[in-house]
This record gives structure tokens, sequence and C-alpha cells, in this order.
């Protein structure tokens, strides 16, 4: 139980609804690698404008200085504000930043946690951003912590089709309710599962369905379509 | 209810609204009056799919969708027009009135050192030469001798507006690392505004012993109104985030330093303003070697009147309540 609270990178927040909503945090490798693709576009960038500011002389210098110091420090504002908290990195790895209730990271925030990279690259390559990242509970950089913001998965739109192949029928006995749960979510994920794994959970479940192997896993999948509510 | 009815009798209003979210996506498309309404009733749909332990497809499907719906609901105004630029200004003069302690304690920390760095390298060379070495000496009295086209930093071929991206990004960069700094403790903000007082002081100090003040002076007095002070606020706002990171008092450490951090923010707003001002003066206004000496000083006098009295002084920030 602790070993997994510890592992569990999601974390819920009370909506003014009254009801509890959770995302999964970013780590530190995902958040890395968003931020390597940032790097490009604006490497991209940087090189643009230093080919063009090559036929501009001392104009063009000042030119390019002027957008380096704009990419630095705002090219994140710039997306957080604008484009719903996702550099085109953060879209590219499916990552998010929101306030820590989970609204869109507004100019405050956004501009505190932005400023703050300079302390998160101290001394070199974002070593304490990345030592605050491991360090905090919710993965948070010294400008997540300053600004209050999270950096959070956004949920892709996934929903496994229940195989309508399956047969429902009654369990014969009364399922305790992680009994239950387990079945259902067997029965859901069947299709994302290969076949021997998942006779070897139907073992697991011997003693409540009485049979073993392919027929205790289909009578498993059978009793989850029940429960499910298919008839 | 069993799951597949639940989800039989409501899914035409989640994929109503998955429809309508994800359609509206970057473009202004503004939810009809249903929508706070309808998002509501996901929310119930969300707790009650939770607490029946219907499947986890059908959870994280209602969970993503409340996502949407709530970025939706509760998003800000993140357009930039003139009017959130004035305010900006306004809260940033508010903000300063506010926290005088903290300006105060920032603009000593950056006196002091240039004063006795100052007077120390004006009274004897090897006192300079803790600070500056002997080849950064040099290229100072060469940056400032009378005989220049233009002063300030050395120029061949560049043009003001290379200097004006140089003053830019080295100079606001400057501001933005004494902010930054002072997330640890304040320790990198003092070491930051401390350095640059120091600096300042024994650059003052060495050029006014080698008799090159004639320049110098009126170099910096136009720009400095506005680059000086931004460091200091800057710095400011830097001391904000330490303190509150030492005495929290009654907040715990990280919700005083979120407090602190979104007040000193505002200051940041002016500072970086300023910054602006200063590197465009110091590009195209101080560096000019045409203007006598005595209306550059008798403008540059002008500006700092002007800023202390804006900051400080005029009605602007007191008028507004703050918000």
């Amino acid at each position: 139980m602790q070993a997994s609270r510890l592992l569990d990178n999601h974390c819920s927040v009370e909506t003014p609804e009254g009801i509890d909503f959770t995302q999964a945090m970013a780590g530190p490798v995902v958040r890395i690698l968003a931020f390597l693709i940032d790097m490009v576009w604006r490497g991209l960038v940087y090189a643009l404008i230093g080919i063009l500011s090559g036929f501009l002389g001392g104009f063009g210098m000042g030119l390019y200085l002027i957008i380096g110091f704009l990419l630095e420090w705002f090219y994140p504002v710039f997306f957080e504000v604008f484009r719903q908290g996702q550099t085109p990195g953060k879209k590219a790895m499916g990552l998010r930043v929101v306030n820590e209730d989970f609204t869109p990271v507004g100019w405050g925030a956004s501009v505190i946690r932005n400023l703050l990279r300079a302390a998160d690259f101290f001394p070199l390559m974002y070593v304490s951003g990345l030592l605050s990242m491991v360090l905090s509970r919710r993965f948070q950089r010294l400008g997540d912590l300053a600004a209050g913001t999270l950096v959070v998965h956004v949920d892709r739109q996934s929903a496994p089709q229940l195989d309508v192949s399956i047969k429902p029928r009654m369990p014969q006995q009364a399922l305790t309710r992680a009994e239950r749960q387990g079945i259902i979510s067997l029965t859901v994920r069947s299709r994302t599962i290969s076949e021997p794994r998942q006779q070897e959970l139907a073992e697991l479940l011997a003693p409540v369905t009485g049979v073993t192997g392919e027929a205790g896993l289909e009578r498993l999948k059978g009793m989850g379509a029940w429960l499910l509510g298919r008839k | 209810m069993k799951e597949t009815e639940f989800e039989q009798r409501y899914s035409p209003l989640w994929l109503l609204l998955e429809a309508l979210l994800e359609a509206g996506r970057g473009d202004d498309k503004v939810p009809d009056e249903h929508f706070p309404e309808q998002y509501r009733q996901v929310c119930g749909h969300l707790s009650m799919a939770r607490q029946r332990d219907y499947s986890d497809a059908l959870v994280s499907r209602l969970n993503r969708l409340v996502m949407l719906g709530h970025h939706r609901l509760y998003q800000r105004d993140s357009r930039a027009t003139l009017q959130r630029l004035g305010a900006a200004l306004a809260t940033f003069l508010i903000a300063l009135r506010q926290q005088r302690r903290y300006v105060l304690c920032s603009a000593l920390l950056f006196i002091l050192p240039a004063l006795v760095m100052g007077v120390g390298a004006y009274l004897s060379e090897s006192f300079t030469y803790s600070m500056l070495s002997p080849d950064q000496a040099a290229e100072l009295e060469a940056m400032y001798d009378p005989g220049n086209a233009r002063l300030g930093a050395e120029r061949d071929s560049e043009t003001d507006l290379f200097m004006f991206g140089y003053y830019i990004s080295h100079n606001i960069g400057i501001a933005f690392k004494a902010f930054a700094g002072g997330i640890f403790l304040g320790l990198g903000t003092v070491a930051v505004v401390l350095f640059n007082g120091l600096y300042l002081g024994a650059v003052t100090g060495y050029l006014t012993r080698v008799g090159l003040g004639v320049t110098f002076y009126p170099f910096v007095i136009g720009h400095g109104a506005f680059e000086l002070t931004a460091i200091v606020i800057c710095g400011a706002a830097g001391l904000m985030i330490g303190h509150a990171l030492i005495h929290p008092g009654r907040w715990g450490r990280l919700d005083a330093l979120r407090q602190a951090a979104s007040e000193a923010v505002k200051l940041m707003y002016g500072g970086v303003f300023m910054l602006f001002v200063a590197a465009f003066l110091e590009a195209f206004w101080s560096s000019s070697s045409q203007l006598p000496v005595a209306v550059k000083l008798s403008v540059g006098a002008l500006f700092w009147l002007s800023v202390l009295w804006f900051c400080f002084f005029s009605s602007l920030g007191t008028r507004r309540e703050p918000r």
C-alpha cells in the first residue's frame, strides 16, 4: 500500500462542483523530452533568423539578439498563455501546464514559472530543477513551486470496445467488491492483454469460477459482461 | 443501474459535450448558456461512476470530459490588450508602494557597496584591481575615450540596433537572474545585486580617477535612471521571495513562497518595462557624442526625477483600488 502510494503519480483536486477529479503528473523524463523538442524548434528559428540577419549586417545582428532574448525567456510564456498551457514540445508529448487547482494558467503564474527557469538552471543543465522535481511530491521544479503550477498528462480518448462475442452469464455466487472490479477490468481490457497472460490471471480466480484453463477464462469474461449490464 | 444502461442513457450528452469542447479548441467559439449546467451534470456522472465502481474506461472517459469542461469553464481572460497593459502598470505601482521595505533593502544593498567601491577605486588604483582585471580597465578607458564617435561598448561596424539587442539580452538577463536567485533563500539575489553594485562602483571610481568622467557621466546618467532603478526593483522582488522562505510567518513555507511570488511578479512587470526603456536609451541616446554634455546631463537629471517621482510619488498608483 505504502509503495503503491509512493509510485502513484495521480493527483486529485476537489472542484467547485464538489467532485474529485484526477490527473496524472508528468515526470522528469517526459518533461525533458518535451524540452528537447522545444529546443529543436527554437534552434530552427535561431538558425533561420541567423541566416537572414547575415544579410542585414549590424541591423540584423540586433534583431537576432532581440529575438533570441524573447525566445529564451518568453517562448514558453506565449504558448502557455495563448495555447492552453502547451508549448509545441509539450503538445507532442501530451503534456499541459495547469494551476494546482487544474485551471488553465494565466499571465502571472506563467511569467513566474518561466523567469524562475534561471534558478532551475543553476548551477548548470537544470540541476536544481531536476532535484526539485525528484524531491517534490508532484514533480514540480522550483518555478512550478513558486508559481503554484503543475505539468500534467493530457488524457487521450481511448475507450477499448468490449468484445461482442463474449456471452454474458450470471455469477453463481456472491462476489466481493474487489472480485467484481477485478473481473470487470479483466473483461474490459481483454483486447489489450495477451491470451496466455489472461489465462494466468484467470487462474488466480479459479476458486471463484471453479474451473481452470480456457473454460475458466471464458466464464470470467462472461461474468464480467453480465456485471457490466450486458444481457 | 448497470454500466451499459448508464452509458446508453447519458452518452448523447457526453458526445455532445465532447464534440463541443474538442472542436472549440483554438478558436474563440463560446459554448452556449446550457454549457455550465451540462458540465455539472457530467461532474455528477463522474462521481456516480466512481462510486458505483464502473469500469476504468468509462471513468477515465468522464474524467477527461470533466477536465476539458473544467478548462473551458474556468479559463482566464488571457488577451493582451492595451487596457491590460495599463492595469499591469497600475498594479506595479501599487505593489511598489506596498513593498517599500524590500525596495529600500535592495537599494541599500546596491548603493552602499557601490559607494564603498567607488570611493575606494577613486582613491587607490590597486583597490580597482580587486574588482576589475587590468585588461577590463584598459578596455573601459578605450570605451570612454572622448575622441570616440560613439560611446559605450566598442563599435566598429555595429549599429545602434545591434547595441539595443545586446543591452536587452544582457541587462534584462541580469535582472531576471536577480529575481530568480531569490528562491535560494535570497542568496542569489543578494549576490547579483551586490556584485552589480560593486562593479558599477569600481567602474565609476576608476574612470573618475583617470579623468574620463567627462564622457562617462553624461553617458550613464540618461539610461541609468531606468536601468539602476529597475535592477533595484527586480532585486526587491527577489528579496521578497527569499524573505518568504526564510520567515514564512503563519504560513507553510510553500504557501508563503507562492504568495510572495505572485506579489513579486507585479514588481517584475514594471522592472522589465523600465529595462526595455533603458536599453533603448542606452543604444540610441546615451551613446551619441554629438549632443552637448550639458544637454545630456540635464535630460539625464530630468529622467531621474521623473522616474523617482513616477515610482514613489505620483498619484497614479494610489488612485485605483488594488485588485
